[in-house]
């Protein structure tokens, strides 16, 4: 087992006040809270954090704690001293705040560290809850192709789902699920699919999963509620003159028509070419003005000519 | 692990086929009423229509996010609105970046 410096995780020295320890755990907390932090590995160091916080804010934990000193010499395993625990009296779990460190949804799951020093009484804030009638709902967030949402289909998906075993410990159990993706779905919105969620031990009425949906980055599109972004490249003469071409939508190829004049970032609308939604939404091309390149003495030439036409600087406004 | 699954799950978006009552939204977030309601009244969570407490998935999203906030954060309910506010505007603005 790996021995945890909780006070190196926390970042205070040894002798930290309870003031400068909350300090250090607030401020940690904000940093790699799951909901706000985008570091990579931010749910894993918002537990470690929590767990440390849990135990360096108890005094008697804390106590317990450091008489371990600074661990085993590096590379060592820890294991625990054959009198630990003795002579202290754990108050236990039933402390409500913070401290539900764990499993970000749902059930907490400290490391082995933890449970093999203070068990699962302080880890596992044991739900007391009435007897239930029925298992409790459980929440999930997964990412799924923006064509699933256009076109509706199956998708295969894997949920990593915390469970406690006989011994109470804490498993991260992958579950793969085969759901139809509803058309028209935007990020966002959630799937429920009843009977999905917890399944009690007496057979009783299971809770429902809810799936919250995510879209993957697409190759041409970024989907905004129901409706759908993208853009197009166009030479400079189809935007200066006009033109009409056929442009793919989710819904079919449709005549696009750009206007005589467009400039680089026109925004066009395609009414209820969005996502398939009800109301279905509206697809939005934003023009981009592709440069041919001057590659050859006949481009070059036109180049040329089209500069000597035109008495054109595009900088005037700004003055330079 | 990796068993062949065969059966295909059928839900329904919960935005577009049901609304959330006050209580069934409490039972999903694990929260009190009062919760709700304080979150109501601060403009983070909206009845629609107004009123009548009945919410939509975005309401679920929201509460969701507030109340791991509070408990993990010590935040306040000013101060979980707030951060909602900035959390959803970063969103929309990381949307918007070319990628």
């Amino acid at each position: 087992m790996k021995f945890k410096d909780y006070y190196d995780i926390m970042g205070v020295p040894r002798d930290a006040t309870a003031d400068q320890i909350k300090q250090a755990y607030r401020k940690l907390a904000r940093k790699y809270h799951p909901d706000v932090s985008k570091e990579a590995d931010a749910e894993a160091r918002f537990k470690d954090v929590g767990e440390a916080y849990e135990v360096l804010r108890d005094p008697e934990k804390r106590a317990a704690y450091d008489q371990l000193g600074s661990g085993p010499p590096p590379g060592q395993e820890f294991r625990p001293p054959p009198d630990w625990g003795s002579g202290f009296e754990f108050s236990g779990a039933g402390r409500p705040g913070p401290a539900e460190h764990g499993g970000f949804d749902g059930t907490g799951d400290s490391s082995e560290f933890f449970e093999t020093l203070f068990g699962r009484a302080g880890a596992a804030r044991a739900r007391q809850r009435r007897p239930r009638e029925r298992g409790e709902d459980h929440h999930a967030r997964v990412i799924i192709d923006l064509d699933a949402a256009l076109e509706g289909g199956a998708r295969a998906l894997t949920l990593r789902v915390p469970e406690v075993d006989a011994e109470g410990r804490v498993h991260l159990r992958e579950r793969a699920l085969n759901v139809k993706i509803p058309r028209g779905i935007q990020a966002g919105q959630h799937i429920r699919l009843a009977g999905q969620g917890e399944t009690l031990p007496d057979g009783s009425k299971p809770g429902d999963l809810f799936l919250e949906v995510v879209f993957a980055p697409h190759a041409l599109y970024r989907a905004e509620g129901s409706d759908l972004y993208r853009e197009l490249p166009v030479t400079p003469w189809e935007a200066a003159l006009g033109s009409q071409l056929q442009l793919p939508t989710p819904g079919g190829a449709v005549d696009l028509r750009i206007p005589a004049g467009s400039k680089a970032g026109t925004r066009l609308r395609l009414r209820g070419r969005g996502l398939p939604s009800r109301p279905p939404g509206d697809l939005y091309v934003t023009l981009q003005i592709a440069l041919p390149p001057a590659d050859s003495a006949a481009a070059r030439a036109a180049y040329e000519a089209f500069a000597a036409a035109t008495p054109f600087n595009p900088r005037l406004p700004n003055g330079a | 692990m990796a068993a062949s699954i065969t059966t295909v799950l059928v839900g329904h978006i919960v935005e577009e086929d049901e609304q959330l009552g006050i209580d069934q939204l409490c039972e999903l977030c694990a929260v009190e009423r009062q919760q709700v309601l304080e979150l109501v009244e601060e403009g983070v969570l909206e009845a629609a229509p107004p009123g009548q407490l009945r919410f939509g998935g975005v309401s679920l999203r929201r509460l969701r996010i507030a109340t791991r906030l509070r408990r993990d954060l010590g935040v306040n309910v000013a101060g979980v609105a707030l951060a909602i506010q900035l959390l959803e505007r970063i969103e929309a603005l990381e949307r918007d970046l070319p990628r």
